[in-house]
């Protein structure tokens, strides 16, 4: 055995019992423990005092103890990949092409994602229809993270897990096809190849079911015409950049006419174009009721009702035919002036022939087959029915069915999709009711609605954002749709779940791939297509052409209209749509462009009417605008709308807008206005209204522009006539101011009278914007672009109301005082003496009764010599090397001076804290309303400034790319988030120290003026002077 | 018989036969007896106002300036009326302590030390509005030249508010050290009287060891003279550069080279309307009668009446070169002023600064102390409309229409400014108990020292 071999460590362990040893050996510890600490002495306790200075010293340190623990900071996990996507960087976006499809809007989408997360929507430049994104399409990403969202799939309001959701259905299914009882698949306008065939699958499994196609505004007539005429169900499409001649009867083709996206071609025709001298422009003629964003573009606009505007196709069918229609009864009771323009619109279709266009959107067969032939006979170019559109379906026989059957009980299984019918029909609430009585009911949707409701089952569907999806938007004009995001919830797509319920195991996705390869790519690149979100086949549609048939009924029913009713006409705001999207607090703030309120829907009313009526809109204290209460009888119903005074309404018309007082899966700031489909009787957007107004209410609006006119202050929107732009110099139709100096005149922008020193430009980088008044349209899709991608806070009805609105984006509106803005300029120089001076300016402050509109896009304009700048006292803003006027949220006090001193007033201030805030309950207040934010740009702290920054993170990241690249960057590739979602081209961007740049030409265009050039703060954004085609020839 | 020829002209500025000692126990009377009810009474109200507006203040610095009535368009409206108001009723006292020293206006003697406290006490009302008008006020030191770790972060000296920092932070500075040192002998004769021991402590080292030797006075003497010195041309600039917040913008209504002289006449105007304001109601209440005389308020009115002119001169300019100018802005900008929504804050403006004080070319009117009260009441609250005129109805409607909206104070505005005027009382309350609100030591220097009272006995009257 092997000895251990131990060591001493004393001398003392060398000794035998070792008396010191032994005691070290029972000690576990050497030293004497301060035992008499733990020994608690009640008396030693009880004795012992605490002094005032030991006092201190515990509250001292007890203090900066609770101190110290309160200042830890909030604990924020971030969660690391633990295995890295491929595609992903962080820190770079990912893009997707996509498409929506919500039943409202159909558009091909570009769609830019941050760390796997969706966060803004583009157009998607490789589309050459339907590419052009409006307000709600590009607000729509927010409605992926919107928190009222269903989490799972629901039975009479409990959770439940798919399976069992799918087994309680079929079988339920199957009892209902073994009694043969009639069940109705309910869904919107799906214009999609392979789910209609994944439908025609499911109902294959139970042919006792019926698909119904419902579109909540109706566009049943149209297609009918359209259908009567050549055979198929759908839109002939209209391409306006080809049209010198547009006349428009009631069609707000800027806004949602026919599924609208024609703001592209019809700003094309709008610039003018041609050598200087030559130029040409489109003619634009619109005939409407209410004011619509459309009539606000027009050249020419005649307000005018329902009726009248009937007698005007027939006038103008009878004259381009030649037919002699003209001696029919009726139509003398046009009044000479009306009659005079039809003449003078026919004489100018008939003249631009192939490049004229006739539109309408009166909800009539034979008055839409009428347009048809019209633009047949004048052999239109922009007039395209090879290729029509099928974004619409719905036929209004086949839902009045429908409805009949649920009320009366017939139909005993319903299952919608996508829409929510318990609000947007007419009786709705009954529908609901009768829902419950039914043997299955089922609702397909992303949220709860008035429909769910009523309904025993909801199954959750996922986000468009997050699902698969293929469509054919407009005949062989195919689109795909990816999923951007793995499903937040636990949701299905409507289509995997009918699969499911054929029996078939296959997915959405491999079904759409399956149909594409062997039905519509035919052997092209299934990838390319999926990575340019569309494909377009050589696939056209023949129109047979049917015989004109000059036998109408209309003229029976053309009967002139009861004096004492009123047209009410329902209507959709290019914000609100539907109301598919009111949770979305983007798009409640996103204020009309025509109106400019925000948060509301209400009746607008003629300014003549109003004063019948006795309707009043009036200013109080802090300038918000409240208007008188109006109680509207109309199919029926009654309900209580408040009344804005609406200049350019058609007298004995009023509007309502759709899309509001929407109750259910809606925030509480979000459930306002009225639901104007109460009154949508039997589909139609015209009704019967008797009106009277509600005395001593008043209802409390929030406008974000409270000053309608422009003051005769001509110099802030320059603009001038086709005639004067093409015979006289520029300095006779944009002049630059001059300031004496001497007594001599020197223009304000020569460095004879520039007091500032000048940045050098030399190199690098110079940014301008320029803005063209001709093609900008107004319709605001700008403005939701900038609220995505600079983080823009909702600041809610409340706060806009007080003119505190955050966007660092608007689009002023201005109506004429006079017919004109031309004579309100005349009328102002003309003033002379005091008396005159008080009498004019205050006419100005009044909006004619049919005013010219005129629309301008304002944001920071990035001054030169900004004077924002020079009062700062802590140097907060201050000029870049690029042009920029930059703000710099940190160093930010608050004195607000900057945007007192602003001449344009463009900044925004943080008044309160607008994120984690329950005060301000809207995206920004919980998590999942967060994800949208751009990563790129700060979210501001209260009580800072804060402004455009020309997207700084865009041309940042843009000169980083072709720095890292090693390349010159091309022109076109600097962009801002305004200037990438125009889709009427109006805002372009760039360089101009690259001389071969767009912007560089446009800068030094005629057209091109400063805004507020004689106050000298020499901005780096230009206007185009604004050309109205008025001349009469 | 008199002596020697005695000039009849100039009135005694002291009445009633004061001797020295007279003069000291008028003095020291309410600084060594106890507060009568009124003035607790007024205390008390002015201390509850002056906490309602403090809490207010916590609340718009907790919550966020949104509280206030301000807008995208209106970005200043009660917070920089009040400043400017605050500051202008602060020109009293230097001009009357500094300005009238060196034009040796004996007369300002009896005044001269409330109105300088009234200055100190008007400055520190203003000096609040800046600092809580900010998003931030926390990081308000960002407003001061301080060296610093952040980088190459410095102020802009450019920006007409960081001179606002610099002058209104000279001002209160100098017009501290100025009032103090007027302050020391009237602190040393309260300590010499002084029997209580904490008294008399207090005083000791308020007085800063005054001890009455002539070279004391020498030294007295000469400080005052350089202070004054000093002094006089803080009086012109402090107002124009507060004039400059608004001269050197560019917004119509504001761009005015006018200002200067226009705010200056204007901020004399104002403080002395506010002297007379508080001195009428003091000679009554603390019994100073013989000191503050009805030949000082008749002076006082007169400075009211040429300055109450001159900025009506300055009105009247301003509509003639927005209409000489040509510039459509600006000429809108004035007919707006006066015709606009607001037309009535204009025209509360023009009467109560250019019509009221007309009425002191009659010098019955001028001589009655209740007209001269109402007066300068009016004239107060004209002058706080100047401001709001100035600042409200130029930014609410300014050149792009499309922007043009209207403000309307909350509660919370209303509060603070009433705060500011409660606070101002409560210390003007607690000077006028604690320290010697007339300066003796000066008035005894103009005491009539020909004994008339002697004269009187002589003669046998």
């Amino acid at each position: 055995m092997k000895k251990i071999k131990k060591y001493w460590k004393s001398s003392e362990e060398l000794k035998k019992d070792s008396k010191i040893l032994n005691e070290f050996k029972n000690k576990e510890f050497v030293q004497k423990l301060p035992e008499d600490i733990f020994d608690i002495n009640k008396q030693a306790l009880e004795d012992s005092s605490t002094n005032r200075r030991d006092f201190l010293k515990y509250v001292g340190f007890s203090t900066a103890a609770a101190g110290i623990a309160a200042c830890e900071g909030p604990v924020i996990n971030s969660v690391p990949y633990v295995v890295q996507p491929d595609e992903i960087i962080p820190g770079n976006a990912n893009y997707y092409a996509s498409s929506i499809a919500d039943g409202y809007d159909y558009r091909n989408i570009l769609v830019k994602t941050r760390e796997g997360r969706p966060i803004k929507i583009k157009q998607n430049k490789d589309a050459i229809s339907l590419g052009e994104c409006n307000a709600r399409v590009l607000a729509s990403v927010l409605s992926l993270y919107d928190s009222k969202r269903l989490k799972g799939p629901k039975v009479n309001g409990l959770d439940i897990d798919w399976d069992d959701f799918d087994q309680k259905i079929v079988s339920k299914l199957k009892n209902l096809y073994k009694q043969d009882k009639r069940v109705v698949l309910l869904t919107h306008t799906i214009p999609s190849p392979t789910t209609q065939k994944i439908i025609n699958k499911f109902i294959s499994k139970f042919p006792n079911i019926k698909h119904v196609v419902y579109d909540s505004i109706s566009s049943s007539e149209t297609l009918d015409a359209f259908e009567s005429s050549f055979g198929i169900r759908a839109f002939a499409d209209y391409d306006f950049s080809k049209a010198e001649t547009i006349v428009s009867i009631d069609a707000d083709f800027l806004g949602d006419w026919q599924g609208g996206g024609y703001e592209g071609g019809y700003s094309k025709g709008r610039v003018p174009k041609g050598n200087k001298g030559k130029s040409s422009m489109s003619y634009h003629v619109q005939f409407e009721s209410n004011m619509s964003l459309t009539g606000a573009n027009a050249d020419k606009r005649i307000p005018c009702r329902q009726e009248i505007m009937k007698k005007i196709v027939l006038e103008i069918h009878s004259k381009i035919f030649d037919s002699g229609f003209n001696t029919h009864k009726g139509l003398s009771e046009l009044d000479e002036k009306i009659n005079n323009i039809i003449l003078d619109v026919t004489k100018r279709l008939i003249k631009s022939g192939k490049k004229s266009l006739v539109v309408s959107g009166i909800q009539n067969v034979e008055i839409q087959k009428m347009i048809l032939e019209i633009n047949q006979k004048l052999s239109s170019d922009a007039f395209d029915i090879e290729n029509p559109k099928i974004i619409h379906q719905g036929k209004n026989s086949d839902v009045k069915d429908l409805v009949d059957g649920i009320l009366d009980g017939s139909i005993k299984g319903i299952l919608t999709f996508g829409i929510d019918p318990g609000y947007t029909l007419p009786m709705g609430i009954d529908f609901v009711k009768a829902l419950q009585e039914v043997d299955l009911s089922v609702v397909f949707s992303m949220k709860e609605n008035e429909t769910s409701a009523g309904a025993e089952y909801i199954a959750a569907v996922p986000h468009y954002l997050e699902s698969w999806g293929d469509y054919e938007f407009k005949l062989g004009h195919y689109s795909l749709a990816q999923p951007t995001i793995q499903p937040l919830f636990n949701t299905r797509q409507f289509q995997d779940i009918l699969l499911k319920w054929s029996g078939d195991n296959s997915s959405y996705y491999s079904e759409i791939k399956k149909n594409w390869n062997e039905n519509i790519l035919k052997g092209k690149s299934w990838n390319k297509s999926l990575h340019d979100g569309v494909y377009i086949s050589n696939k056209k549609f023949n129109p047979k052409r049917n015989k004109t048939d000059f036998k109408y009924n209309l003229f029976n029913s053309l009967n002139s209209s009861n004096d004492d009713s009123i047209d009410l006409i329902l209507y959709t705001k290019i914000g609100m749509g539907d109301g598919n999207q009111a949770n979305n607090p983007w798009l409640q703030e996103f204020p009309d462009p025509i109106t400019r309120t925000t948060w509301d829907n209400y009746l607008t009313v003629s300014i003549k009417d109003a004063k019948k009526f006795g309707f009043k809109n009036y200013n109080v204290a802090n300038g918000g605008l409240n208007g008188s209460y109006a109680k509207i009888e109309a199919a029926g119903k009654e309900i209580i709308a408040p009344v804005l005074i609406q200049p350019g309404q058609a007298e004995g018309t009023m509007g309502l807008a759709f899309g509001y007082g929407k109750v259910q899966g809606m925030k509480e700031e979000m459930q306002i206005g009225v639901n104007a489909f109460k009154l949508y009787e039997n589909f139609e957007k015209i009704q019967s209204a008797k009106v009277s107004l509600l005395e001593n209410k008043y209802h409390e609006f929030a406008c974000i522009q409270l000053h309608n006119t422009l003051m005769g202050r001509g110099d802030i929107i320059k603009e001038t006539t086709l005639d004067i732009f093409n015979s006289e110099d520029k300095s006779h139709w944009n002049p630059v101011p001059v300031v004496s100096k001497n007594h001599i005149e020197i223009p304000v922008n020569s460095d004879e009278v520039d007091m500032w020193d000048s940045f050098d430009r030399s190199i690098g980088h110079h940014f301008n914007m320029s803005i063209d008044l001709n093609a900008c349209t107004g319709c605001g899709a700008c403005i939701i672009a900038c609220h995505s991608e600079n983080n823009v806070p909702v600041v809610g009805k409340r706060e806009v109301r007080k003119s505190r609105d955050l966007h660092w984006l608007r689009i002023d509106r201005y109506y004429s005082s006079e017919q004109s803005f031309e004579s309100d300029n005349e009328a102002v120089d003309a003033i002379s003496g005091l008396g005159e001076t008080l009498t004019v300016m205050d006419e100005m402050e009044n909006a004619n009764e049919n005013p010219e509109v005129s629309f301008q896009p304002i944001m920071c304009q990035h001054c030169n010599h900004a004077p924002c700048e020079t009062v700062c006292p802590v140097a907060a803003t201050s000029h870049g090397r690029q042009g920029q006027n930059h703000m710099a949220y940190n160093r930010c006090v608050g004195t607000r001076y900057c945007a007192n001193n602003c001449p344009y007033k463009v900044r925004r201030f943080n008044w309160f804290r607008y994120n984690k805030n329950d005060e301000f309950d809207y995206n920004m207040n919980d998590d999942l309303g967060r994800m949208v934010l751009n990563p790129d740009v700060v979210v501001r702290s209260r009580g800072v400034m804060e402004k455009c920054s020309m997207c700084i993170q865009m041309t940042q990241k843009t000169i980083l790319d072709a720095k890292l690249e090693g390349r010159k960057i091309i022109d076109g590739e600097f962009q801002t988030a305004c200037s990438q979602a125009c889709g009427s081209n109006a805002i372009v961007f760039g360089d101009i120290n690259d001389s071969d740049s767009k912007i560089k030409k446009l800068k030094e265009d005629d057209r091109s003026y400063h805004l507020l050039e004689s106050v000298g703060t020499k901005p780096n954004v230009v206007y185009q002077t604004k050309i109205r085609n008025k001349d009469i020839s | 018989m008199a002596s020697h020829y005695e000039a009849p002209i100039r009135k005694p500025l002291v009445t009633g036969d004061k001797s020295y000692h007279d003069v000291t126990i008028d003095v020291a009377h309410p600084v060594e007896s106890k507060p009568n009810r009124q003035w607790w009474i007024v205390f008390g109200i002015s201390l509850a106002v002056f906490l309602w507006g403090l809490g207010l203040i916590v609340y718009t610095i907790s919550t966020g300036v949104g509280v206030w009535g301000l807008n995208k368009t209106v970005g200043w409206a009660w917070d920089i009326t009040n400043f400017v108001w605050w500051v202008g009723i602060g020109h009293a006292g230097t001009l009357i302590s500094a300005v009238l020293l060196l034009f040796r206006q004996k007369w300002r003697m009896g005044i001269n030390r409330s109105a300088e406290a009234m200055t100190i006490f008007s400055v520190i009302q203003a000096g609040l509005f800046p600092i809580i008008h900010m998003g931030r006020p926390w990081l308000a030191y960002w407003m001061l030249p301080i060296p610093n770790t952040f980088g190459s972060l410095w102020v802009n000296f450019n920006s007409p508010l960081l001179w606002d920092v610099f002058a209104i932070s000279t001002y209160l500075s100098v017009s501290l050290v100025f009032w103090w040192t007027g302050l020391l002998p009237d602190f040393a004769m309260i300590r010499d009287r002084a029997v209580k021991p904490f008294q008399k402590k207090i005083y000791s080292l308020l007085s800063f060891g005054w001890s009455g030797r002539a070279k004391d006075w020498q030294r007295f003497e000469e400080v005052s003279l350089v202070l004054a010195g000093l002094a006089t041309p803080l009086v012109l600039s402090v107002h124009t550069i507060v004039s400059f917040d608004f001269a050197t913008s560019v917004i119509p209504g504001w761009h005015t080279t006018i200002f200067p002289p226009y705010f200056v006449a204007g901020a004399i105007f104002s403080g002395f309307a506010m002297v007379q304001t508080l001195l009428i109601v003091m000679r009554k209440v603390s019994n100073l009668e013989d000191y503050i005389t009805v030949q000082h308020i008749e002076l006082m009115n007169i400075v009211i009446m040429i300055t109450g002119s001159i900025v009506g001169v300055a009105y009247i300019t301003e509509l003639f070169i927005a209409w000489y100018s040509g510039v459509e802005y600006e000429q809108y900008a004035f007919l707006n002023r006066a015709t606009g929504p607001y037309w009535w804050a204009y025209w509360a403006m023009m009467s109560c600064n250019v019509f009221s004080p007309q009425f002191m070319w009659f010098k019955k009117l001028r001589t009655s102390i209740m007209f001269s009260f109402v007066i300068s009441i009016v004239v107060n609250i004209g002058m706080w409309f100047e401001r709001f005129v100035i600042i409200v109805t130029s930014l609410h409607r300014d050149y792009l229409p499309s922007s043009w909206t209207m403000f309307s104070p909350t509660f919370v505005d209303i509060g603070i400014f009433m705060g500011t005027i409660g606070f101002f009382f409560v210390l003007f309350l607690l000077y006028a108990k604690y320290f010697p609100v007339i300066a003796q030591a000066e008035v005894k220097t103009i005491l009539k020292s020909s004994g008339e009272k002697f004269k009187k006995i002589r003669d046998g009257k």
